[in-house]
Formats: C-alpha cells, sequence, structure tokens
C-alpha cells in the first residue's frame, strides 16, 4: 500500500510543473494557459482537503525528500497547521484563478501571468509544507521574487516604481531572516527545525535565542507587514493586477509573514512572555495605524491595502494572546481575513475592468448597474467590519473575548475601536462607490463577464457560511487541530522526530 | 569593410573573443559535467555557459549572438531545464521517494557515477545558462516608453 506521505511533495510539484509546461507551450497554444492554471489550483485544492483527512486519520505525516532521513536531509511535514494553511491559500487561489480567465484578457501576456502565478503559489505551499529552516527560506524567496515581477506586471511607471520600493523592502526583510538562520545553524549545526528545536531546549537558546528572534520579529514581520514594517505594502498591493492584489493581501502576507512567525517562535524557537507581549503590542499597533491611515483614503484599491495591515494586526493580537482561544481565534481570523480581503480586492478590480477608475469620488450608484459585484462587495465589507452573520464577526467576537479572558482589557478595546472604524471606512467605501446616484457616464457600464463572477461568488459563498468552521464537529478536525500544533509549542520535535532512530 | 564589421567592438576584441569564446562555453560544460566530483556544479558552470554568449553579444552585437542561441531557443532551454529537473525527481518518486537517487552509484570520483545528481547539474546548467544569458539580454533591449515618445 502506498503510504498517505506521498501526497505532500506534490503540492511543489503540481504548480512547478504547471508553471514551467505553461512557459514552454502556452504561448503558442492559446487556451492551454487558463485549463492548466484553472486545472493546477483546483487539482491543489481537492489535495488541500484530503490533506486535512489525512491529518485527521494518521495524526502528523512526515515525508522524508530523497529517503535520506532528519538532520542530514530534508523533511516536510503535514500537520494540524500546515493542513490549515493549505486549505487556506489553496481555496483563495482556486476563485483567483477562475477570475482571472476573463480580466487577465487586458493584458498581452497571460501566459506569463500564469507562469508567475503558479510559481508563486509553488513557492507558499513550499513554505508551508517543509520542515527545513534552509528550505523555507527559499521557497520564501521563491515565492517573493515571483511576486515582484507580478506587482510590475503592468509596467507601467508608477507599477514599477512600487515593485522595485517592494522588491528593496522584501530584500532586507529576506536578509533579516537569512541572518536569524545563519545564527541559529552556527549555534546549534543543524538545519532541520525539529532537531534545531530539541538542540534549543537542551542548549538553552540565551543570547543567541534573543538575538535571532529580534531578527526574525523583523525579517518575518516586514513579509507580514506589521506596523513599523509596513511602508511597502500601500504601494505595492494597489499596484499588481486586482488577482494579485487578492493574492498577496490574502494569502502571501499570511503565508510568507504569520505562519512563519508562527511555526518559528512557538514551534522552534519557544514562545516567551516578552515575544508574546512584543507581538500584542505590535498587533494592536498595526490595528489602529491600518485602520486610521485607511480611512482617509479615495484610492479604493490603496484604501484595502491599508486595511490588510489593520487586520493583519487582528491575527497577530490574537495568536500574541497566547491562549487556546486566543490563538483558535487568530488562525480563525486569518483564515477569515484571506477570504474577505481576496474578495474585496477582486470587487474593487470588476470596478475598475468596467469603470477604468478606483477613485471613489468618480464613482456612485454602481449597484444599479453591476449587482454581483456591489451584492459580493457588500457581503465582504460586512465580513471585514464584523457584523453577524459574516465570517469576520465571529473571529473578532473571539480575539475580542479571549483578550478579556486573558485580563488585557486594554487590548480588547483597541480592538473594539478598530472594528468600528473600519465599520465606519467600509460605510464609505459603500456609499460613494456602489449606492448614492447613478452618474450619468456610468449608464452603459455592463456587468462583469462570467468567469470573474463566479470566482467573487465562490468567494462571497464562504464568507456567507465561514461561521460554521466553529461548529464543534467541523472546528474539531480543522481549526482546533492547527492550534494545537501552536500550542503545543515544541513538542513539535518530537512529534516530527517519532519514527527517526 | 565588410557588413560584419559594423556592429560590435574593434577588431582585436573580436580577436581574442574568436579564440576564447569556445574555450569559455567548453570550461562551462566541464564544470557542469564535474560538479559531482569536484568544485562547481550546474549552476557555477550555467553561469560560465552563459558568459561565453554574453562574450559574443559584447563583441559581435546582439545579432551574431542570437545567430547562436535565440531570444526564443533561449526561453525555451530555460523552462525545459526545469521540467527535466522535475521530471528526474519524480521518476524518484515513482521508485519511492521524491528526488530518490534510483540510479546506480557507481565507484566515487569517476565521472560516470553519484546517480541523478550529474543528471540534475545537467538541467540547473541549462536553466541557469539559459536563465542568465535571457536576462542579460532583457537589460540590454529593455527600452522605456518615454526613450521610444523622445
Amino acid at each position: 500500500m502506498i503510504p498517505a506521505s506521498v501526497i505532500i511533495p506534490l503540492f511543489v510539484v503540481i504548480p512547478l510543473g504547471g508553471a514551467f509546461l505553461i512557459s514552454i507551450f502556452g504561448k503558442r497554444f492559446r487556451p492551454l494557459p487558463d485549463m492548466l492554471g484553472n486545472l493546477t489550483t483546483l487539482a491543489l485544492l481537492c489535495l488541500s482537503i484530503l490533506s486535512v483527512k489525512f491529518m485527521n486519520d494518521y495524526g502528523t505525516l512526515v515525508y522524508y525528500v530523497g529517503s535520506w532521513k532528519p538532520s542530514i536531509g530534508i523533511v516536510m511535514v503535514l500537520d494540524g497547521l500546515t493542513a490549515f494553511m493549505l486549505v487556506t491559500v489553496n481555496l483563495v487561489a482556486l476563485a483567483i484563478a477562475v477570475y482571472a480567465i476573463n480580466y487577465m484578457e487586458k493584458f498581452t501576456s497571460k501566459w506569463k501571468f500564469y507562469t508567475l502565478f503558479l510559481l508563486m503559489l509553488g513557492g507558499m505551499n513550499g513554505v508551508i509544507i517543509t520542515g527545513d529552516i534552509f528550505n523555507l527560506f527559499v521557497f520564501l524567496e521563491i515565492a517573493s521574487v515571483a511576486s515582484y515581477a507580478l506587482v510590475a506586471f503592468g509596467t507601467e511607471r508608477h507599477e514599477l516604481e512600487a515593485a522595485f520600493k517592494y522588491a528593496v523592502m522584501s530584500t532586507i526583510g529576506s536578509l533579516f531572516i537569512l541572518i536569524g538562520i545563519v545564527f541559529l545553524y552556527s549555534y546549534t549545526s543543524t538545519l532541520n527545525m525539529a532537531v534545531m528545536a530539541n538542540v534549543l531546549a537542551q542548549k538553552g537558546a540565551g543570547d543567541v535565542g534573543v538575538m535571532v528572534s529580534v531578527l526574525f520579529i523583523m525579517g518575518f514581520g516586514l513579509k507580514a507587514a506589521i506596523v513599523p514594517f509596513h511602508a511597502w505594502l500601500p504601494d505595492a498591493h494597489p499596484a499588481a493586477p486586482a488577482p494579485i492584489s487578492a493574492m498577496l493581501s490574502g494569502v502571501l502576507i499570511k503565508s510568507l509573514g504569520v505562519y512563519t512567525l508562527c511555526r518559528i517562535f512557538f514551534n522552534v524557537i519557544g514562545i516567551t512572555p516578552a515575544i508574546s507581549s512584543i507581538l500584542m503590542f505590535l498587533g494592536a499597533l498595526s490595528m489602529i495605524v491600518g485602520v486610521i491611515l485607511a480611512i482617509g483614503q479615495w484610492d479604493l484599491k490603496r484604501l484595502l491595502a491599508y486595511h490588510s495591515i489593520s487586520q493583519i494586526g487582528y491575527v497577530i493580537l490574537g495568536i500574541g494572546i497566547g491562549t487556546p482561544l486566543g490563538i483558535l481565534a487568530g488562525l480563525f481570523h486569518l483564515f477569515n481575513h484571506s477570504i474577505f480581503k481576496s474578495l474585496l480586492f477582486l470587487d474593487s478590480g470588476a470596478v475598475e475592468y468596467s469603470t477604468d477608475t478606483r477613485d471613489l469620488q468618480k464613482m456612485g450608484g454602481l449597484a444599479q448597474r453591476m449587482p454581483v459585484t456591489s451584492g459580493t462587495s457588500l457581503i465582504a465589507s460586512m465580513s471585514i467590519a464584523g457584523i453577524p452573520p459574516f465570517n469576520g464577526f465571529w473571529s473578532k467576537l473571539l480575539i475580542i473575548i479571549a483578550a478579556v479572558q486573558a485580563r488585557h482589557y486594554g487590548y480588547a478595546s483597541w480592538a473594539v475601536i478598530g472594528s468600528i472604524l473600519t465599520l465606519a471606512s467600509f460605510t464609505k467605501v459603500m456609499k460613494y462607490a456602489y449606492y448614492g446616484k447613478l452618474r450619468e457616464k456610468w449608464n452603459r457600464v455592463k456587468e462583469v463577464p462570467i468567469f470573474m463572477k463566479l470566482g467573487m461568488m465562490m468567494l462571497a459563498f464562504i464568507c456567507l457560511v465561514g461561521g460554521i468552521l466553529l461548529i464543534a464537529s467541523i472546528n474539531g478536525v480543522f481549526l482546533s487541530r492547527a492550534s494545537d500544533v501552536l500550542l503545543g509549542g515544541v513538542n513539535y520535535a518530537t512529534t516530527i522526530l517519532r519514527g527517526v532512530h | 569593410m565588410s557588413r560584419e564589421h559594423d556592429q560590435g567592438m574593434s577588431l582585436i576584441v573580436k580577436t581574442i573573443t574568436r579564440l576564447t569564446v569556445g574555450l569559455i562555453l567548453l570550461y562551462g560544460i566541464y564544470i557542469i559535467s564535474h560538479g559531482h566530483v569536484s568544485p562547481g556544479g550546474g549552476f557555477a558552470g550555467g553561469v560560465i555557459v552563459a558568459l561565453s554568449f554574453v562574450h559574443l553579444m559584447l563583441a559581435y552585437g546582439k545579432e551574431a549572438a542570437f545567430k547562436k542561441l535565440s531570444k526564443q531557443a533561449a526561453s525555451f532551454f530555460e523552462s525545459a531545464g526545469a521540467i527535466i529537473f522535475l521530471t528526474i525527481a519524480l521518476l524518484g518518486f515513482a521508485g519511492g521517494y521524491f528526488f530518490f537517487n534510483f540510479l546506480a552509484k557507481g565507484e566515487p570520483f569517476k565521472l560516470f557515477s553519484a546517480g541523478i545528481i550529474p543528471l540534475c547539474n545537467v538541467a540547473i546548467g541549462l536553466k541557469v545558462g539559459a536563465g542568465l544569458f535571457g536576462i542579460f539580454v532583457a537589460l540590454v533591449l529593455l527600452k522605456f516608453e518615454s526613450e521610444d515618445k523622445k
């Protein structure tokens, strides 16, 4: 019988294979990029749902690449957190690939888009499944480099400028991460995260631990766009084509920033009260600063980009609280945010596709002409603002309850204030863009084509029913398995090294 | 002067290039094929192979270089290198593990040894060589819209 762990490398193989096949044949055979891009993401989504089942049936699965055992070879790991992140990333990727069939028609070389898109997806999946810290860095760079090129995809002046700024800032972040890895490697003489966790537990992290923690907070914080390191995001995310903005804001900052931060601090170095309170403080700061900067914006996509900073703050705050409920709520908000923020960016892309403007002051009354876009946008806005029964409400509620339970009353009230400001800012979006009086020049505006609608409706449906993830039977196999991995802390090492002699 | 001399650098540079470019290419191939027994490998060798074409382009102009390796061919080889690398890894997957070294290992320090590693080096060399040449071409040929308008 084939062991269940054979599905693990497929998460990297399928997108990379798809990417290079498209780059060879996509130029000559025109329908191929669309077909292959969508088939690949569909296959990945099916596999990630299968991975949730396998993870529940067989426990944590470990794959030895090239049959080399840990501390020599690279391992790939499938545990609760991995399965959770894989489902999040590949779900959003599928909706975006469907949306891109129509949206990317206005650019000349669609095959380049799909090649880069699948490379980025392969990089993100790789970051999530790997159990080796240097391998993690390599996949992180694959995803980042592909995203620099995608931000510059329109090759207009401001897009190139944004991409260059993003590339410089993000490379500095990568450099911090690399130096952190170098320090850890020289201290522990291993690159395997499980073995590294064991060595750190035996020798004690000491001063190296402090140094490395600072480097990682800066590096991964830059990737996740937490507040003092957020300056690249409001330029880079609006400049990209809409599907890519959705991908960057929806999942890239989470898989490269938040996931890696959690994995390394909780499972390798081991979380300390100091790091916990730093994370909580930075989370609360991002939450408030992001939303205050967002509220005055008139560029729709820029406004959404600032909200990404704010919502990432909620995720970090939830995880930083560190109680079981806090971590669960943080991860749940991560899932929800990737759904509704991708949807909002796709909606903004749909508006731009039809009206060719992103300026809220020039829009108005579009709900009459574009019912699907405005409907899905309303659902997503209510989700992000935290209105019941949409998914964002449940996760924000849980974060606030967790903060109160842990006696962080200040942070809880900041979370409430942030949520109210978010509501205000999305009321503004809905009023100026979709409701109010229809302007004369938009009388001939048409609703977007079928595949764009389909992609948006998929995500809107998940926004609507997202709350069911909290029902005990679903929560038990999906969300709480992910938070258990983080709560288990450095027991991660024992689980991974179980089969090694 | 014939049309060949219109483009590129002076006669001295061209003569030296004619003498050295083959050696550089050969050295790159040597580094790739001996990657598993001596320092170097697919990446280093691929860079040297790309440099031989860059050298040609600098000395003789872009037409001469494109006659040897066109943009389409470079783009094809780049993707083909990646596909070959992935195929080798997947053949190992069929034999039990991803990247499993399924070929006979042979005797250490001989040219034909180490199973799949030389094959991986060839694939990486193809990818890096064609990719680096492509990057150089992109940097040389890139023109901004504003320049066109002037």
